[in-house]
């Protein structure tokens, strides 16, 4: 019952916006669809509103870094529907040289600060974001930590007193 | 960090009555409970704008998973709500228990459901026993606090040797079986010190003229609001939508017990206390109903690739001790894939996304803090208010640090 519900969304997906969806898989029971950065806000607005979808919590958001890759970032979106009971996972490949994408903000408020993180761990850009600062960090700190080739062990800079 | 705006206008002077006060709360004060911030813009007693802050206790938990193995990011996970660490270990083991397709016993979905209830029952106690200190009633937590410790000293200490840092649970399982004479001291937890206490403060407060005074009407907010933002768990519930991940996606066994969700209407303080209330004496119904159906077996599954052999047989079988050397020194084998698990904890929806590209440990994992979002709501639900509000609905959406800031 829910697999073939499920389903639809993924199939609606792809039948709506076609080439931007680039593939979608259901592993581990989780649906999951590949896209191309350009549409993400469309796509998003179009999750929330379709009557079939409904997703009307914006669970998660997070990076991923996959060094070594090329495309190297992967922005993660879980999505929740209320009504349908349903999850989906949205993920767009960004490359290192532009690690930038339209921010979600407006479509779920709640993703706010999830984007603020996301720029904070992994130097993600979020354009049009409303106040894209650090959130867990301050903001003398230097590199973004959750990235692959950021050591571990890395010092940084303390906080003294300002003049 | 947050601008300050330091500049004196004018001679120097601040004029009180024209220009809005900053005034700095926290990071450290008792009413934040936590190593929390707020810039609060002021006229007069009224909030005008909110600036919350966070991050103080910022320790790299995604950071340093990804350098140990799965097994040993249980411990790091109970330092996410320190107030119902258990609840995280079960979180945890279910997210990369799906990862591996693996099934639980029986014995073991049920163990992880009562010590759920019980981690539900004394986060919400610490929750509304705090939330009363803040506004000036201090019995109440010590009436919340002596069951905490009950629970504490008879049912969590003697399950896993420890009060706060419990590590419970593992890959396929958990770390041991229920200690003898567990089921009757849960029982008796249950009926002689929780459901008392939660009766003798529900006289305290339900009913308390200073409490509705303090609470009613405080840092409401809409169910549009409220699921725009993200809330979950007791403080969606409060603004009255009836989500709860253990009817809605039943996950363990939470589908064979009969128990309610209350839901509250205005998302005030005084709904979030109700529902919280309410919610414990659910919990009790689930725990008497768990331990009625408990039924025996083994806690583990009978897997040698992701549970220990034992220990009996590692001393006299060399086969036994090779697997248990294999196991600590290289940890588990994880397939490698994707998933997002979520499970209903005291707080709100706490989710679990973990990368694993194969391999002894974790390629990333993300934590989804129920309380991250609640914490972004404060602006919404406090402003326009008295500051004495904040203090009040701060205590109440239940902000613990630890996994706020991870």
């Amino acid at each position: 019952m829910t697999e073939t519900r499920q389903s639809i969304v993924l199939s609606k997906l792809a039948e709506k916006f076609g080439d931007a969806v680039v593939s979608t898989h259901s592993d581990f029971g989780d649906d999951t669809a590949l896209v191309r950065r350009e549409r993400i806000v469309e796509i998003c607005t179009f999750l929330r509103d379709d009557p079939d979808c409904r997703f009307d919590f914006g669970m998660d958001l997070t990076g991923v870094d996959y060094l070594g890759e090329v495309p190297r970032f992967e922005v993660v979106y879980h999505l929740y529907s209320l009504e349908k009971k349903q999850r989906v996972r949205i993920k767009v490949r960004l490359h290192e040289e532009d690690p930038a994408i339209d921010s979600v903000a407006a479509v779920w408020p709640g993703l706010n600060w999830y984007e603020r993180e996301a720029f904070d761990m992994y130097g993600i850009v979020f354009r049009n974001h409303p106040n894209l600062k650090r959130i867990l960090l301050y903001e003398a700190f230097v590199g973004h930590p959750l990235r692959k080739d950021y050591p571990k062990a890395k010092r940084q800079p303390t906080l003294g007193p300002q003049e | 960090m947050a601008d300050i705006a330091t500049t004196s206008k004018g001679s120097g002077k601040l004029d009180m009555q024209a220009e809005p006060v900053i005034l700095n709360i926290g990071p450290s004060h008792p009413a934040t409970h936590a190593t929390l911030r707020f810039v609060a813009e002021l006229d007069g007693e009224t909030l005008l704008k909110l600036t919350p802050e966070f991050g103080y206790l910022h320790r790299g938990f995604e950071k340093e998973s990804e350098n140990a193995t799965w097994t040993q990011v249980v411990p790091y996970t109970d330092r996410l709500n320190y107030v119902s660490p258990l609840m995280n270990n079960v979180g945890y083991a279910m997210a990369v228990e799906k990862l591996c397709g693996i099934e639980i016993t029986e014995r073991s979905k049920y163990i992880r459901v009562l010590i759920c209830e019980i981690s539900r029952i004394i986060d919400h106690m610490v929750c509304i026993g705090t939330n009363m200190v803040d506004l000036g009633a201090l019995t109440n937590f010590w009436y919340f606090w002596k069951p905490r410790e009950e629970a504490y000293m008879q049912l969590i200490e003697p399950l896993c040797g420890q009060r706060l840092t419990t590590a419970y649970t593992r890959i396929g399982g958990a770390m041991c079986d229920l200690p003898e004479g567990w089921v009757e001291k849960c029982r008796n937890v249950c009926k002689n010190s929780f459901l008392p206490a939660i009766k003798d403060v529900n006289a305290l407060l339900t009913k308390n003229r200073i409490f509705i005074d303090r609470t009613m009407g405080v840092g409401p907010i809409s169910k549009q609001d409220a699921i725009a933002l993200g809330f979950t768990g007791p403080c969606l519930r409060a603004a009255g939508v009836p989500l709860d991940l253990r009817k809605d996606e039943p996950y363990l066994v939470y589908d064979r017990f009969d128990f309610d969700v209350p839901v509250g209407e205005q998302g005030d303080t005084c709904d979030r206390y109700m529902v919280r209330m309410e919610e414990m004496r659910q919990s009790v119904r689930i725990i008497e109903q768990a331990l009625d159906q408990l039924p025996g077996g083994p806690v583990n599954i009978d897997d040698t690739r992701y549970v220990l052999p034992d220990k009996t047989l590692v001393y006299t079988t060399i086969e036994a001790l090779m697997q248990h050397f294999k196991f600590i020194m290289e940890g588990i084998q994880v397939p490698a894939g994707e998933v997002y698990s979520a499970t209903e904890a005291a707080n709100g929806e706490l989710g679990y996304y973990i990368v694993s590209r194969g391999g002894k440990g974790p390629y990333k994992i993300k934590v989804r803090p129920p309380c991250f979002n609640m914490f972004q709501g404060m602006p919404l639900l406090c402003e326009g208010q008295m500051i004495a509000d904040l203090i009040a609905t701060l205590g109440s959406v239940n902000i613990i640090a630890g996994e706020l800031d991870r």
